[in-house]
């Protein structure tokens, strides 16, 4: 089934492809500098603060390229597969929510750079921001949430249309990952519109600082999930197609997603655990229900090997990883997202000890964390986003990836992972010693321990660089791709394999779901924060940069 | 739903993992006192801390056999006081409020690593059994000065 893409979700798509790419490389040259900073390489001209290019990484990396590229991509699936092209109001209102999160972005970065807000992206309360970052940040969420009515919208016509059938795998996936998004980001929009905005304009003249933060870590926890199950949809749909084998499980998938909508949301005292103001059986209890959200990333890792094995066999394979070598290794469009699935492991790994209860002490705000999420959304998420516009741009634009691409695609992948290796492997070694994260360069008064840590800030400094040099070779890609030769790149979804059980029906009552996910909610923090508003004491505004 | 044998073996093995972790963690923590520091509500005025007993008198106090409540302010950018010094073999109780923003309090080599938030006030015990100069850090961002915050307590 060949299909052109529609030109007007093409222009779409590639205008939120194109928008993160560019946050990607502003975001990228800020984490470039602050590796060199820290390791004492270079200090920054006379106006340049390091935590402003902090704030400035953190924004454009974290919440920037991730969201557009989120939302391009899942329209671009969800025109793909829900009817060929998507309804005139729903790519209104796409469109609607990209100049909402633009508008938002610009004013953010004018703001950050102008050093009105170097509270990082975190902006932890009672640091108090130009209220003109909350309102900016307040405009990126409204934005996005316009863009998820949209995807639910289409799906619903959809279903309507084709009643009795089974959504597509990928359209479904869209669903729960916005979904997931809407539920999770109440919490944020709550913090910055209802506590910090008019505490920032002096409307009110304190804020309730132990509120603030669970509100924030309410959204920051699922944050994590709306970078990863995009990549997992990749993983699940796309890579099968682009192997040449078939999806393991479509009820499997789907169970998957929707064990994710149900854990990764009622969980975010995982990174509260070493703060005052909140008990300590509540904090297992998120402890609990965080390593819940390890099953489905457990099931997915079985599906996508499975779906590799029976692959390899179905071509002949003998052996136990006979099947291994029959992988398509010289397509970027596979090997990208495979590296980002195999650094997975490791990163995974990594964050159940970060989730460990008491354990966190030793890991607490050290550069093990920032390595973590280098491993995670760094890493195997953004990997397998840069294999995803492999095909998705020459797909949109009718062009080809020619074997030059796909080769630079192949040199990109190993120079990005090479320089990770170095950063955080270097990262995760040094946090284990105690060298704090989000820290400027500074020997402590020349302490033997601080002393000791120097040669891993330079290992960083120089992985950081590789992976500085990884994005400029992304960005000439980018750049080749939209200037490549004409011709037809297919949208690869994957089907299912023959005499797989057909999908429950039950998957898709979104009410019993979203039902479930809400119980989990409150019953994960209706207490604690009841206590938060009895007897916490609220704290004034610093501005402290 | 149909579920493959071996992906039932495979789950089986992962959930047990998780479960005896929590198990591991919960018997720890619940039963052999490793909880996380600072788990109930001793909350302070953060614009009165000076004015507010015990941190109008921050400093060390010996309350036991070798044992010490030390009671310190932390703030934009460094502690109050400035250092301690203890025997080897002395446990210090730490009693830490904040005067201003969010503030981290991590003694490096230790396990000791926690949050200072104004309002609250945070505790947390440790016994130094070896000697030497230890570096307590804030490792929470909290301004431009931040990398400079930071504090010794001499254990000898």
């Amino acid at each position: 089934m060949k299909q052109p893409f529609d030109r007007r979700d093409g222009k779409l798509v590639l205008a939120h492809i194109l928008f993160a790419f560019v946050a990607l490389l502003l975001g990228g040259v800020a984490g470039m500098l602050q590796g060199t900073v820290r390791s004492g390489m270079i200090t920054l001209p006379a106006n340049i603060g390091y935590y402003e290019l902090l704030t400035a990484h953190g924004v454009l990396m974290a919440l920037i390229f991730t969201t557009y590229f989120i939302i391009g991509f899942l329209y671009s699936g969800v025109s793909h597969t829900l009817g060929g092209k998507l309804l005139p109001g729903v790519r209104k209102l796409a469109w609607i929510g990209y100049a909402t999160m633009s508008i938002g972005t610009v004013i953010g970065v004018i703001v950050i750079l102008l050093g009105k807000a170097s509270v990082l992206y975190t902006f932890y309360a009672p640091m108090k921001a130009s209220p003109w970052f909350y309102i900016a940040l307040a405009l990126v969420v409204i934005g996005s949430w316009l863009s998820g009515f949209g995807i639910f919208r289409q799906y619903m016509v959809w279903r309507k249309a084709n009643k009795g059938k089974v959504s597509p795998l990928f359209a479904y996936m869209s669903v729960v990952t916005m979904l997931l998004w809407q539920i999770a980001t109440i919490g944020v929009a709550v913090e910055v519109v209802v506590q910090l905005i008019p505490w920032s304009f002096g409307w009110v003249d304190t804020v309730n600082v132990v509120l603030s933060r669970t509100l924030f870590w309410y959204f920051g926890h699922p944050l994590v999930y709306f970078w990863l199950l995009p990549a997992y949809i990749c993983w699940y749909v796309i890579i099968p197609k682009i192997i040449g084998g078939k999806i393991f499980s479509d009820s499997l998938a789907r169970m998957s997603f929707i064990l994710f909508l149900l854990f990764s949301i009622p969980v975010g005292f995982h990174h509260q655990l070493m703060e005052p103001g909140i008990s300590g059986f509540w904090k297992y209890t998120q402890v609990v229900l965080t390593f819940m959200v390890i099953i489905p990333s457990l099931m997915t890792a079985f599906s996508l090997f499975a779906t590799f094995e029976l692959y390899g066999r179905s071509k002949g394979a003998k052996g136990l990883f006979g099947w291994f070598r029959m992988l398509p290794w010289k397509d970027a469009r596979f090997f990208a997202p495979f590296m980002g699935m195999l650094v997975f492991i490791p990163a995974g790994a990594g964050g159940i000890i970060n989730a460990s209860n008491q354990m966190n002490a030793v890991v607490h705000n050290t550069l093990w964390v920032t390595g973590h999420f280098h491993l995670t959304v760094a890493t195997s998420v953004a990997l397998t986003f840069f294999g995803i516009t492999y095909w998705l741009i020459p797909h949109i634009t009718g062009r080809v990836l020619t074997a030059r691409m796909n080769r630079l695609g192949i040199v990109q992948t190993i120079c990005w992972c090479i320089g990770m290796f170095f950063m955080s492997g270097s990262m995760h070694t040094v946090g284990l010693l105690g060298d704090p994260r989000r820290t400027a360069y500074t020997t402590y008064d020349d302490h033997p321990d601080a002393i000791l840590w120097m040669p891993y800030h330079v290992a960083m400094a120089v992985g950081g660089m590789i992976l500085f040099i990884g994005l400029l070779i992304l960005a000439y890609i980018v750049y080749s791709l939209m200037r490549a030769p004409k011709g037809e790149t297919e949208y690869p979804i994957g089907e299912t394999a023959e005499g797989a059980e057909e999908t429950p029906r039950y998957l898709e009552r979104w009410g019993l779901w979203v039902g479930i996910a809400v119980v989990l909610i409150l019953f994960a923090y209706t207490l604690p924060v009841i206590d938060m508003f009895q007897t916490t004491v609220t704290s004034p505004g610093y501005v402290t940069w | 739903m149909h579920v493959h044998r071996l992906e039932k073996i495979w789950l089986s093995i992962g959930i047990s993992m998780l479960a005896i972790f929590l198990v591991v963690i919960a018997a720890t923590a619940f039963g052999m006192g490793m909880s996380p520091p600072s788990e109930h509500h001793h909350t302070i005025d953060p614009t009165q801390v000076t004015t507010t007993a015990p941190f109008d008198d921050p400093g060390l106090k010996q309350t036991g056999d070798n044992r010490y409540e030390a009671v310190m302010i932390a703030y934009a950018f460094g502690y109050e006081p400035q250092t301690l010094e203890v025997p080897v073999g002395a446990t210090i109780d730490f009693t830490v409020t904040s005067s201003d923003v969010v503030h981290g309090f991590e003694i490096v080599g230790t396990n000791v690593n926690m949050m200072i938030e104004p309002g609250e006030v945070s505790h947390i015990s440790h016994k130094f059994d070896k000697p030497g100069v230890y570096l307590v850090l804030c490792n929470e961002y909290c301004g431009t000065g931040h990398e400079y915050m930071k504090t010794t307590i001499v254990v000898k």
